[in-house]
């Protein structure tokens, strides 16, 4: 029986083929012996890498295209290989002195501790190595079709210059979501998982799931046809999924139920179709709050808010305020020491305990709204009160704007349902604009049981009756109220509960946007 | 005719100066006769701003000021163009990168 190995998934796909080892050592190179050839011979292995990477240009579009156009920049730049030509003309042989300026410059990129500044190391690794492969006359290192990619970590250009025409799939033991590998695999569709740790280095074969994370090295019979059924079925399901996913979500009875998605970044969007949704139901502003980072000031958050309103053209963008606290440290903001965070200052009890930082938010967002369909919603209210008065500090964030004569608009400020204290009497919190039921955290207050437990992960369970009741009396009151009232939360992504949930009336969720086609396929049928 | 020409931008851009955004400042400011010169701090150090590998070098984050000077014939140009660039955050604004 095969081993199962997880990481982290980079990119959705299954796929199971042989093992393709990356990075081959290169061949042995001979020094010339002549400083002057030494340097002839680096500079035209610079100036055959770049006509490499030219043609590969001709092939690629978009985001490839700017991967390739850094490292021509790069190679093209007389800065890069100075330092390897200084010491060259002191007789270090030219393989050497390049290897030793490159991982140089690689090494500043891999001390930064900024994420993206990191992931170049694989582009300045990637420069490093083809220049090396034309100096020990090498030449470039294509790629063979329908294989499994496995190493340490990958170059782009690997990536680009493979075949995968046949399919084939990604799995690193180091490796990061963010790199531009991941970026062109999710592009491409071509399975990818990072972060695995340890292989066995003997495997031949694997079998890759790029949703879950997961690595199964040489599969046995039994697993092989396991995993082909899963495979056939995964990808049936997807392509039937995928003919729903621009068009609007109608129950057979004609009922329209809005799928609107959450999100968590301005990257995400990239990758959306703004015509696959009816807008966002929850754009969780907690990116622009890195932990250790400083906070980010007025400008930085309406330039962040305007992107996504701006992207939504029109379609309504529900922006939640801070929601800090509980499992979401960050340093400076969150009490240290709490001894139990979920039930702590967290949400709008953090925001009203630090005005300014929820004025310089209220402020961002004011401004935010001139440019589309801004909704606001505060997390974790619990009495009516908190809701007066971050609609008070909101008005008065508005006033001020407008005496400075900034553009603003006053968005409609709405709730977060997620204490049972706030679904058992809706009726208190008249004054939203609008309900959004958060069923994550509203199942763990009502089951009193946290689902990052695996101990007590059974008893977290949404479909609960106590919480399906209290979400079908909100969804009720919401209608005899006029309130608007939507869910938000991981239940609406599993079709197993929607049944549940159309039936207590609910006509919008919100999900992750790798469930839109899924979600509107699963409610046709109902 | 020679002059010479500063200022200073915070850069605003999402992830900073990074890769394609280096690109297109050292084209710009290669497309300058004038020596152009960028800073993290007021006081340098300075570096080539034509050169891509010294800039992402720097490894400029987002909210952190870039400090611009020049000398040359088109030492204003050169200066101006280059904050204007970092101004439009490098014309990449609603794209999401």
């Amino acid at each position: 029986m095969g081993t199962s190995h997880h990481g982290m998934g980079a990119s959705d796909g299954m796929f199971l083929g042989p093992v393709r080892w990356l990075g081959q050592p290169m061949a042995e190179r001979q020094s010339t012996g002549s400083a002057e050839r030494e340097r002839s011979e680096l500079q035209d292995a610079i100036a055959q890498s770049v006509a490499d990477l030219a043609t590969l240009m001709e092939r690629v579009e978009g985001e490839a295209q700017d991967i390739l156009g850094f490292q021509v920049a790069m190679l093209e730049d007389e800065a890069l290989a100075a330092p390897a030509l200084t010491v060259i003309d002191g007789g270090t042989p030219a393989h050497v002195a390049w290897t030793d300026a490159l991982d140089g410059e690689i090494a500043g990129y891999e001390a930064s501790d900024d994420d993206y500044f990191r992931a170049r190391a694989a582009d300045l690794r990637d420069i490093r190595d083809r220049v090396l492969r034309h100096l020990s006359g090498d030449g470039a290192a294509a790629g063979s079709t329908g294989a499994v990619l496995l190493g340490e970590d990958i170059a782009p250009t690997t990536f680009l210059e493979t075949d995968w025409s046949g399919g084939g799939a990604i799995v690193l033991t180091r490796g990061s979501t963010t790199s531009h590998v991941a970026m062109l695999a999710r592009a491409r569709g071509i399975p990818m998982v990072v972060g695995l740790g340890e292989l066995p280095d003997h495997a031949a074969i694997l079998a890759v799931d790029g949703g879950s994370g997961t690595v199964l090295a040489d599969p046995d019979a039994t697993q092989r046809n396991d995993f082909a059924n899963a495979l056939a079925v995964n990808a049936r399901t997807r392509s039937l999924e995928e003919q729903f996913r621009l068009a609007s979500a109608t129950r057979r009875d004609g009922t329209r139920i809005d799928i609107l998605i959450n999100v968590a970044g301005v990257e995400e969007l990239d990758h959306i179709d703004p015509a696959s949704c009816d807008g966002i139901g929850l754009m969780r502003s907690e990116f622009l709050f890195r932990d250790g980072a400083p906070l980010p000031d007025e400008e930085t958050q309406y330039r962040a808010y305007r992107r996504f309103v701006e992207w939504a053209g029109g379609k309504p963008v529900t922006i939640r305020t801070l929601d800090i606290g509980g499992d979401k440290p960050v340093r400076g903001l969150t009490p240290d020491g709490e001894a139990n965070p979920f039930l702590g200052l967290r949400g709008v009890r953090l925001t009203l305990a630090r005005e300014d930082v929820y004025r310089t938010q209220l402020r961002a967002l004011a401004r935010a709204a001139v440019h589309g369909n801004l909704k606001v919603m505060v997390p974790m209210v619990t009495v009516p009160d908190e809701l007066a008065r971050s609609a008070a500090l909101f008005d008065a964030c508005v006033d001020e704007l407008r005496q400075q004569g900034i553009a603003c608009e006053r968005p409609p400020l709405g709730i977060m349902v997620e204490v049972p204290a706030v679904a058992v009497m809706p009726q208190l919190f008249d004054a939203a604009a609008f309900f959004s039921i958060g069923s994550n955290d509203l199942t763990q207050y009502v089951t009193a049981s946290s689902r990052d437990d695996a101990r007590v992960a059974a008893l977290n369970d949404p479909s609960h009756p106590a919480v399906t009741a209290l979400i079908t009396k909100v969804a009720q009151y919401g209608r005899e109220a006029g309130i608007p009232v939507s869910l938000c939360g991981d239940m609406a992504s599993e079709p197993k509960h929607l049944p549940t949930l159309l039936d207590a009336g609910l006509t919008a969720l919100s999900v992750a946007p790798s469930r839109i086609a899924r979600l509107k396929a699963a409610i046709a049928e109902l | 005719m020679s002059e010479t020409a500063n200022g200073s931008v915070v850069i605003t851009h999402d992830v900073g100066l990074h890769a394609r955004p280096s690109v297109k400042l050292t084209k710009l400011a290669k497309g300058f006769a004038s020596t152009l010169e960028i800073a993290g701090t007021a006081d340098g150090p300075w570096i080539d701003a034509k050169s891509i590998v010294k800039v992402m070098a720097m490894k400029a984050k987002q909210n952190s000021t870039l400090f611009v000077r020049a000398a040359g014939a088109d030492a204003h140009a050169a200066v101006d163009a280059v904050i204007s660039l970092v101004h439009r955050d490098f014309d990449e604004a609603g794209d999401g990168h």
